[in-house]
C-alpha cells in the first residue's frame, strides 16, 4: 500500500492508484508502507500488478529516476504514460506495449526491445535501442553515445529509431539491421547532426542523416550509400510517425539526407585461417 | 600482384603435409565404399576399384568406426620437418599457413597445447579407521544441488513452533552437481542440441541454450534450460526469458576470454536465421563486450533488469572466463546481484576460436575456482550464491576435485559431445562435422539420432554421479554439499608447491599432526 494512494479493486486485482475508466493513475513519488520513497523494485511491482488488471493505459506521475519501468511488457493494447524522469533501461525487452515519456529518458531506453513503441518528448541518452529487434523509438530531442548498437532485423520485424535532433559518436555501431534516422532539427538545423565513428563494424541496416556528414565521421566498415526510392519511402513513414507523435512538422528535404550503410554483410569473411596445423 | 596472392594461397597444400592418414587393409576391405560416403572431409575416395586416401584427413575416426570389416586405421603421420625443440612442427606449420593465407589462425574445442594439468596432480582423500567410510549402495548419499541465490544464514523462529524464517531467493534443484554448458544451436546441429536438452530433462539438471535463442520446438524443455544472454542478444525475447529455468549473462568464455562470437554466414541457414532472428547468410556477430556493460555498476543494471523482466522467479547468473584477476571480478559480480556465478577455465571448449586466444589466454579452472571461493568466503559473499566451474571437466574425478576446490557444481560441454560421437578433432569451425554434431548440413545432421545421443549423455552423467557417490562414501561424507570447498580432502602431488599454496591445498605427506 502506497502512502497517498487509495487501493482499488479493478477487474479483480487490487491496485495502488486512481482508476478512471480504463486508465490507472499511479504516483511514483509516493512512499511505501515503511515510509521509504518508492524505489524501482516497489514501483515496478505496482506497475506489473496494474498490468494484470487488463487496463488500457497506465499514467505514472512524478517519476523520480526509477529504473526498468515497463520492462518486458508484452500487452500490445497497453500504453504507459510517464511524467517526470524515468531511469535507465526504460522499456527493456519491451514486446508490444507503447511507452510515452513526457520529459527526458536516461540511458539504455528500449534495451533489446522486440516490438512496441517508445516515444520520448525530450532527449534519450546513451545506448538507446541497444540490440533492438523490432519496434520503434521516437525521440524528439537529442541522443547520446552508442545509440542503436547492434540493432538487427528479421523477416517483418524491422526496428527503427528516429532522432529529431542530433546524435553523438558510435551511432549504429555493430548494426545488423533496421533503420536509424537523424533529422538534425534544432538550433544548428543539420549543421552538426552527428559525432564520429558512425556505424563502426556495421554489417546490416542503414543510418539516414539529415545535414552535414563527412567521410571522416564514418567508422570502420561503414560507407556512404545512394538514397534509393525504398529509403525515401521508409524515411517518409518514419517522419510521419514522428510528426504524429510530437504534433510538429518535420523537414522532408531528401537531398539534405545522407545514407550510411555497411560495406559488407560478411565482415569476417577472409579474416580467419581455418587450416589444420 | 594478384597472381602472387593466389599462388601464395594455393601453395599451402604442397607446403603443409597432412598430419593424419587413413590406412586401409586391402585384404579385409570389402570395397563397400561406406567410408567414402561417411567421410565429410573428402579425405577418402574410391579410385580405380579401391579405397584411396586423398589427403586432408582430420582423424575424426568416422570412417574407421563405420567400416564393417574394421579395415581402416587412422595413422598419425610423424613430423615431416627437421627436428627442432624450439621451432616445433606446430610452430612452423602455423607460420607456413599464415604466410599463405594472411589470416588469424582458427581452431575449435579446448586448447590442445601441453600445459600442465593441475587436476591430474591432485589426489583424493579416503576415510581410514578414525572415520568410517560409507557404502553408497546401501546408504543414502545426497547429491541434490541447488543453483541460485542462497539465504546466507538460517534464521529460526522459536515463537510458536520451530520454523525457518530465512528468505531464500529463486533456486533450481538439480539431481547432481553438473550442468551442461552453453552449446548454441548454430555451433551444433538441431539434433545435437535436442539431445542435450533431452538428457538434461531426464537427469533433472539444466543445460545451457548458448547464445542463439531457443528454437520453438525446444520450449518443452524450457524448465531444464539455462538461457544465455550474451552480447549479441540473439533470440532473447520476454517470451523466452519467461519460460526458462535460469538465465545466465555471458561475459566471457574460457576458450576465448575477451572475444566475441562469430557464427560465419555459411552456418546461418534458414533454421539458424529463425532462432537468432537475423537474415540468412549474414555473419552472426556477438560483440566483444556487452555494449551496455563497461563496469560492475553496468552489470548490476543488466542483472536487475533481467530480474525485473522475469519477475524475480528465476536465478540470474553471470559467466566469466577465468583470467588473471578473476577473484576481484567475481567479488564485484556477486555484489552486483548475481545469484550464481560460472567460471570457465582456459581449457574450455569452443565451436570456433582464434588459436592465439584459445591457446594462450586465461588461467586454469583449478586455480581460478579455488581463489574465487577463497575470496568470496573472506568477504562473506560465498554462502549467498552458487559457484559453478567449468573449462574442461573431463571426468568425474575432475568434477570431484573441482567441487573440493570450491565449486558447488561443474559445467560440462565437451565430455557430453564426446558421449554423442565427437572425437575432439578440433574442426568444428569448418562446419563439416562427420558425426553430425558441429554442422548445419542436413546430410550430416541427419546422422545424429537425438534419442540415442540423449541416452548416451544421460548414461555418462548418471555414471559420474555414481562415481561421485563412491568417492563421497569412501571419504565418509554423506552429502556433496559437505565436499564443497573441502580442500582438506585433497593433496597436491605435482612439481610446483606454489600452485598448491595458492589453491589452499596441502602437499602430499602433510597431515593434521
Amino acid at each position: 500500500m502506497v502512502e497517498g494512494h487509495s487501493s482499488h479493486e479493478f477487474n479483480g486485482v487490487e491496485v495502488s492508484g486512481v482508476v478512471e475508466g480504463d486508465t490507472v493513475f499511479i504516483r511514483a513519488d509516493g512512499r511505501d508502507g515503511l515510509g521509504h520513497p518508492l524505489d524501482y523494485h516497489a514501483l515496478n511491482a505496482i506497475i506489473r500488478k496494474t498490468i494484470m488488471t487488463k487496463c488500457k493505459r497506465i499514467v505514472l506521475e512524478g517519476v523520480l529516476g526509477q529504473r526498468y519501468i515497463g520492462s518486458a511488457s508484452s500487452r500490445s493494447d497497453l500504453k504507459i504514460d510517464i511524467h517526470g524522469t524515468p531511469g535507465n533501461n526504460l522499456g527493456a525487452f519491451l514486446d508490444g506495449s507503447t511507452i510515452e515519456v513526457f520529459g527526458n529518458a536516461q540511458d539504455l531506453t528500449g534495451n533489446t526491445m522486440n516490438s512496441g513503441k517508445i516515444i520520448v518528448h525530450g532527449n534519450a541518452w546513451d545506448v538507446t535501442g541497444l540490440a533492438a529487434r523490432g519496434g520503434e523509438i521516437l525521440i524528439k530531442g537529442d541522443t547520446g553515445y552508442r545509440v542503436g548498437i547492434h540493432m538487427k532485423e528479421f523477416g517483418g520485424a524491422k526496428p527503427a529509431i528516429v532522432i529529431g535532433g542530433t546524435a553523438k559518436d558510435y551511432l549504429g555501431e555493430y548494426m545488423a539491421g533496421g533503420t536509424i534516422a537523424v533529422l538534425g532539427i534544432g538550433p544548428d538545423n543539420g549543421k552538426f547532426p552527428i559525432g564520429h565513428n558512425i556505424g563502426a563494424g556495421m554489417h546490416g541496416g542503414s543510418i539516414l542523416i539529415r545535414g552535414q556528414v563527412s567521410h571522416h565521421q564514418l567508422g570502420r566498415g561503414a560507407v556512404f550509400g545512394d538514397i534509393i526510392e525504398d529509403d525515401v519511402q521508409r524515411l517518409d513513414e518514419l517522419i510521419r510517425d514522428f510528426e504524429e507523435a510530437f504534433k510538429v512538422e518535420a523537414p522532408r528535404d531528401w537531398s539534405a539526407f545522407s545514407k550510411v550503410c555497411p560495406n559488407t554483410y560478411r565482415p569476417f569473411s577472409g579474416h580467419y585461417d581455418p587450416t589444420l596445423i | 600482384m594478384n597472381a602472387a596472392v593466389d599462388l601464395a594461397k594455393n601453395s599451402i597444400g604442397h607446403l603443409l603435409p597432412d598430419r593424419f592418414r587413413p590406412v586401409i587393409d586391402y585384404e579385409s576391405c570389402k570395397r563397400c565404399k561406406k567410408c567414402v560416403s561417411e567421410c565429410s572431409f573428402k579425405a577418402i575416395d574410391f579410385i580405380d576399384g579401391r579405397v584411396t586416401p586423398t589427403g586432408g584427413c582430420v582423424a575424426c575416426g568416422r570412417c574407421a568406426a563405420f567400416c564393417p570389416t574394421g579395415a581402416i586405421e587412422i595413422e598419425v603421420i610423424p613430423d615431416q620437418f627437421p627436428p627442432h625443440a624450439n621451432f616445433t612442427e606446430r610452430i612452423r606449420r602455423g607460420i607456413i599457413s599464415q604466410a599463405s593465407t594472411g589470416g588469424v589462425l582458427l581452431s575449435s574445442c579446448g586448447t590442445d597445447v601441453e600445459h600442465p594439468i593441475i587436476f591430474d596432480e591432485i589426489l583424493l582423500d579416503a576415510a581410514q579407521v578414525t572415520n568410517p567410510s560409507i557404502d553408497p549402495l546401501r546408504e543414502e548419499i545426497e547429491t541434490i544441488t541447488f543453483l541460485g541465490r542462497r539465504s546466507g544464514k538460517l534464521t529460526v523462529s522459536e515463537k510458536d513452533s520451530f520454523a525457518f524464517i530465512s528468505e531464500i531467493g529463486p533456486v533450481v534443484a538439480m539431481d547432481m552437481p553438473v550442468m551442461i554448458g552453453h552449446i548454441s544451436l548454430g555451433s551444433v546441429s538441431y539434433n545435437a542440441q535436442k539431445a542435450l536438452f533431452m538428457a538434461a530433462k531426464e537427469l533433472n539438471i539444466v543445460a545451457g541454450s548458448g547464445e542463439g535463442g531457443l528454437h520453438p520446438d525446444f520450449y518443452v524443455y524450457a524448465d531444464h534450460i539455462n538461457s544465455e544472454v550474451a552480447s549479441g542478444r540473439f533470440g532473447v525475447t520476454s517470451d523466452y526469458l519467461n519460460k526458462v529455468a535460469t538465465v545466465e549473462i555471458k561475459i566471457g568464455q574460457g576458450a576465448k576470454p575477451g572475444h566475441g562470437g562469430h557464427l560465419p554466414g555459411e552456418k546461418v541457414t534458414d533454421l539458424i536465421s529463425q532462432t537468432r532472428m537475423i537474415p540468412i547468410g549474414t555473419d552472426a556477430l556477438s560483440p566483444y563486450p556487452h555494449h551496455d556493460i563497461y563496469s560492475i555498476e553496468d552489470l548490476q543494471q543488466l542483472i536487475a533488469v533481467l530480474k525485473e523482466a522475469t519477475e524475480y522467479r528465476v536465478p540470474i547468473g553471470v559467466k566469466i572466463a577465468a583470467t588473471h584477476n578473476v577473484a576481484a571480478v567475481s567479488s564485484g559480480i556477486v555484489r552486483a546481484g548475481a545469484d550464481f556465478l560460472t567460471i570457465d577455465g582456459f581449457r574450455g571448449g569452443t565451436g570456433s576460436s582464434p588459436r592465439i586466444i584459445r591457446d594462450h589466454a586465461g588461467i586454469p579452472i583449478e586455480v581460478a575456482v579455488a581463489v574465487v571461493d577463497k575470496r568470496l568466503t573472506e568477504e562473506g559473499l560465498r554462502n549467498k550464491m552458487t559457484l559453478c566451474a567449468g573449462g574442461s571437466i573431463r571426468s568425474s574425478a575432475d568434477m570431484i576435485k573441482c567441487i573440493a576446490l570450491g565449486a558447488d557444481l561443474v559445467m560440462v560441454c565437451t565430455a557430453a559431445l564426446v558421449a554423442m560421437g565427437c572425437r575432439v578433432c578440433q574442426q568444428c569451425h569448418r562446419g563439416l562435422c562427420s558425426w553430425g554434431i558441429a554442422t548445419q548440413r542436413s546430410e550430416l545432421t541427419s546422422r545424429l539420432d537425438s534419442d540415442v545421443a540423449a541416452v548416451r549423455v544421460t548414461n555418462l552423467f548418471s555414471a559420474w554421479n555414481e562415481e561421485l557417490k563412491e568417492v563421497l562414501g569412501a571419504m565418509g561424507i554423506d552429502s556433496v554439499e559437505s565436499l564443497v570447498g573441502n580442500r582438506d580432502r585433497l593433496r597436491y602431488f605435482g612439481a610446483n608447491p606454489k600452485i598448491a599454496e595458492i589453491m589452499g591445498v596441502k602437499h602430499v605427506g602433510e597431515g593434521w599432526g
